[in-house]
């Protein structure tokens, strides 16, 4: 167990750091601030429209 | 993405910032600082002691690491702390203008992540690779200190003065702290130097594909496999990234075993592309590219392009370790103070320090470091670990290029990246070229080289390729089971991505650059999603990098050794723009006992840059000298002579036409730096008379939230984060 334990939190963090580096946990993100403020979420797809949207007008240049 | 970085009330809890951790060094960790700094004294005395004898590449990997964590250590904590002054009780603009979008605070270790994926691209994989010419040493020398005090700098302090000003574009806040003149010089330079940086990585994925089917085939691929991907997560599965990029890695993996099988059959001779057939289409693809819905084709390649370059950099640094190569380069060759090497003229000084740009100064990452990232740093302390600290991490993957170019056999180095005009582009012309220049080299080794990798090596510059070969000669030995071919395609992939990448994504910012500007004189042009605006400015943009990019293609010359020079004084002449408006910045703010720390490197690069593009406009030396090389060929025209690489007239007219083309914008580039310098020295001089002058850095509005400072958590800095959460009721968040 206490092996195991390690690994396990250390597989979750690389999880983590994959969904927050793609962008992914911004839905969770986003679902908890609802939950704060007390405000009904849209669903998943409009979120993820929304976040589209805002891309296609905020391009980061990538270096060379 | 606030994930571990909570808000505290007023009377909460002091923020943490680098003036909270730990003063004064324990027994402990002078032991272990001590300790790292003799593993880099060792390992400096060996490269700088080793002469015709084997050595072992992890010397150089060594050293690099021990003086990165030195360095990091040491001196970004010394700017951070005496000359910035990092102050985290005060509010960053993520968390005074949090609007979900732009401003958004975010963990300091996913920031660092985009801020890393955004500034490492092609650059310092293909500087490196060309610069072994001279030898490994100074590379790995110009590398190491040119990071440490210049470009690591240049990116920390850009950073930061962009934070001060609530995210600012490096355009914007030269045009506000140095005046109109020089902002407008930095618009025009920005803008101009984008064009040929993208021109030089388009060059690079054109030599890389040309005559390949296999690399034809899978980087083909990756244009469906995106858009799979792109339906996928607008249609099919909304926001699962990490699902659908596992997919696409998938398929992009089939992909480079299916070129395999396609080299050699009937559809392997209709992908057996010219390099002129793949500069049309990559201009067609860039115009489409630039043009389509971002979540289509730019943003699914990005997970992709993310993923693969962080998960091959590690590969590449375990690779290493396990396969210990031996350098088969010389420490310093003759080419060094000749100057007459056949990958590009020049010699040491000033040629090394602009050849390779990223990995140890790269003018472009200011673009980066005054674009996204500072909107999105949850505090100030933070600029030290994303500014230095990600510099540092792009520097190891120069050294890590510089390794892979040094284990390859010289003979075998040279053959690969001498212009065809030279090597005749056969094997044996090669082998006779290269044995001219002193190496060893046999048809045999030759062939067997080409074999082993399953395309053809001759004359294949531009770096890619060179590195891919030493990449696959590395985990060939490292993991065994004798998949060279396989890992020469995978590492060719690994960097068409993301250069195509980083071509989709400068296209469409250089035409929000130039919609912005022409936005000024006619309103309705400046509306982004006015769909004629956005396909003209497009249009322009990919003419202008597509142009140069034929430029390069088609000079008899090569491409590479025309055009390099200029991509890499470009880079460097942007960092001479970033770096001028930090000593002004300094000025104004009456920090004239700290000025050195930006002004050092500001000098180094203005006297490399000058001397550069001196030699490139105005040597006598036709193997310089652009306007030179014109001259000569022309003279040799009006006699009616061909003179050789050229091989008829039209071959002669067009080296004359790129030779002054590139001569022009030489000399364009630098006096735009001119300008904006001179524009500055006005500025430096009334701040010195008058002490200090007003900036425009925001007024400070006190912070509320609680974030650790560095990459890891101190035990006071998880207990007082985990304190508020425990009050607040907030769910456990990573620290």
């Amino acid at each position: 167990m206490r092996v195991v334990d390690p690994v396990r939190r250390a597989l979750a963090g690389v999880r983590w750091y994959a969904k927050e580096l793609s962008g992914e946990g911004r839905w969770d993100t986003y679902l908890q601030q609802c939950e704060r403020d007390g405000v009904t979420p849209m669903g998943r797809r409009e979120f993820e429209r929304h976040l589209d949207d805002h891309r296609e007008t905020s391009t980061q240049g990538r270096c060379c | 993405m606030s994930t571990s970085t909570t808000t505290r009330p007023p009377d909460g809890p002091s923020s943490h910032g680098p003036e909270d951790r730990g003063r004064g060094m324990t027994p402990r960790s002078m032991a272990v600082w001590v300790g790292v700094a003799v593993i880099g004294a060792v390992c400096w005395s060996v490269l700088a002691l080793s002469r015709g004898e084997s050595v072992s590449a992890l010397w150089i990997l060594f050293a690099a690491l021990s003086s990165y964590l030195i360095a990091y250590r040491f001196y970004s904590r010394f700017i951070a702390r005496r000359v910035l002054q990092l102050d985290d009780t005060r509010a960053t603009p993520a968390e005074r203008m949090q609007n979900g979008n732009d401003y958004e605070v975010t963990d300091r270790r996913v920031l660092f992540g985009h801020h890393f994926a955004a500034i490492a691209g092609a650059g310092p994989l293909v500087g490196p690779v060309l610069a072994a010419q001279m030898g490994y040493l100074p590379g790995t020398v110009w590398i190491i200190v040119g990071v440490i005090f210049a470009g690591a700098v240049q990116d920390m302090v850009v950073l930061f003065l962009s934070m001060r000003r609530d995210g600012k574009s490096l355009g914007q806040m030269v045009r506000e702290e140095i005046g109109v003149v020089g902002g407008t010089a930095a618009l025009i330079a920005v803008f101009a130097i984008m064009i040929i940086i993208l021109a030089v990585l388009a060059l690079v994925v054109v030599n890389a594909l040309a005559e390949s089917p296999w690399g034809v085939f899978s980087i083909a691929l990756t244009i469906p496999i995106a858009l799979f991907m792109g339906v996928y997560l607008r249609f099919l599965r909304p926001g699962q990234v990490l699902e659908v990029t596992a997919i696409g890695f998938v398929l992009l993996m089939l992909a480079i075993i299916g070129g395999g099988y396609v080299e050699g059959s009937a559809l392997g001779d209709s992908l057996t592309l010219s390099k002129e057939t793949l500069t049309v289409a990559l201009v067609v693809y860039g115009f489409v590219a630039s043009i389509l819905p971002v979540w289509m084709l730019l943003t699914p390649r990005d997970y992709l392009s993310t993923f693969m370059k962080i998960g091959v950099i590690l590969l590449l640094a375990v690779g290493m370790v396990v396969a210990r190569p031996v350098l088969q380069n010389e420490a310093v060759t003759s080419f060094a103070t000749a100057g007459d090497g056949p990958v590009f003229a020049g010699s040491l000084f000033p040629f090394l320090f602009i050849t390779i740009a990223c990995g140890a100064l790269s003018g472009f990452h200011a673009l980066i470091a005054s674009g996204t990232t500072p909107k999105m740093i949850a505090k100030e302390s933070h600029v030290r670990m994303i500014g230095y600290g990600g510099m540092l991490m792009e520097s190891f993957v120069a050294i890590s290029a510089l390794i892979a170019a040094s284990v390859i056999d010289q003979g075998l180095y040279f053959a690969i990246n001498a212009p065809a005009g030279v090597t005749g582009g056969t094997i044996d012309g090669a082998v006779s070229f290269v044995n001219g220049l002193g190496f060893t080299l046999t048809p045999d080794q030759l062939q067997a080289a080409t074999a082993s990798v399953e395309e053809d090596l001759v004359s294949r510059t531009g770096g890619a390729p060179t590195l891919a070969f030493g990449i696959s000669s590395i985990f060939s030995s490292a993991f065994g089971g004798g998949l060279a071919a396989f890992w020469y395609h995978f590492a060719i992939m690994f960097e068409a991505l993301f250069i195509l990448t980083a071509v989709d994504a400068g296209t469409r910012v250089g035409r929000f650059m130039l919609q912005d500007t022409v936005g000024n004189v006619w309103t309705r042009f400046g509306d982004t999603s006015w769909k004629p605006a956005a396909w003209i400015s497009s249009a322009v943009v990919v003419a202008c990098w597509g142009y140069m990019l034929y430029v390069g293609v088609t000079d008899p010359l090569g491409g590479i050794n025309q055009l390099f020079p200029l991509f890499g004084i470009a880079n460097q002449l942007l960092a001479a723009i970033a770096l001028t408006l930090c000593v002004t910045v300094f000025l104004k703010r009456g920090m004239v006992r700290w000025v050195w720390v930006p002004a050092v490197p500001l000098a180094w690069d203005l006297v490399t840059t000058m001397t550069a593009s001196y030699q490139k406009v105005f040597s006598d030396n036709p193997a310089l000298g652009y306007f030179a090389q014109a001259d000569r060929y022309r003279t040799a025209r009006d006699a009616g002579e061909i003179l050789a690489p050229a091989t008829d007239v039209s071959q002669m007219e067009t080296v004359i036409t790129n030779s002054t083309v590139n001569g022009i914008l030489q000399a364009s580039f630098a006096l735009l730096v001119i300008v904006i310098v001179a524009n500055a020295a006005l500025i430096w001089v009334k701040a010195l008379r008058a002490g200090s002058l007003p900036t425009t850095e925001v007024p400070a509005v006190a912070s509320q939230l609680v974030a650790p400072a560095d990459f890891f958590a101190t035990s006071q800095e998880k207990a007082a984060v985990g304190a508020w959460e425990a009050e607040h009721g907030h769910s456990g968040s990573r620290r």
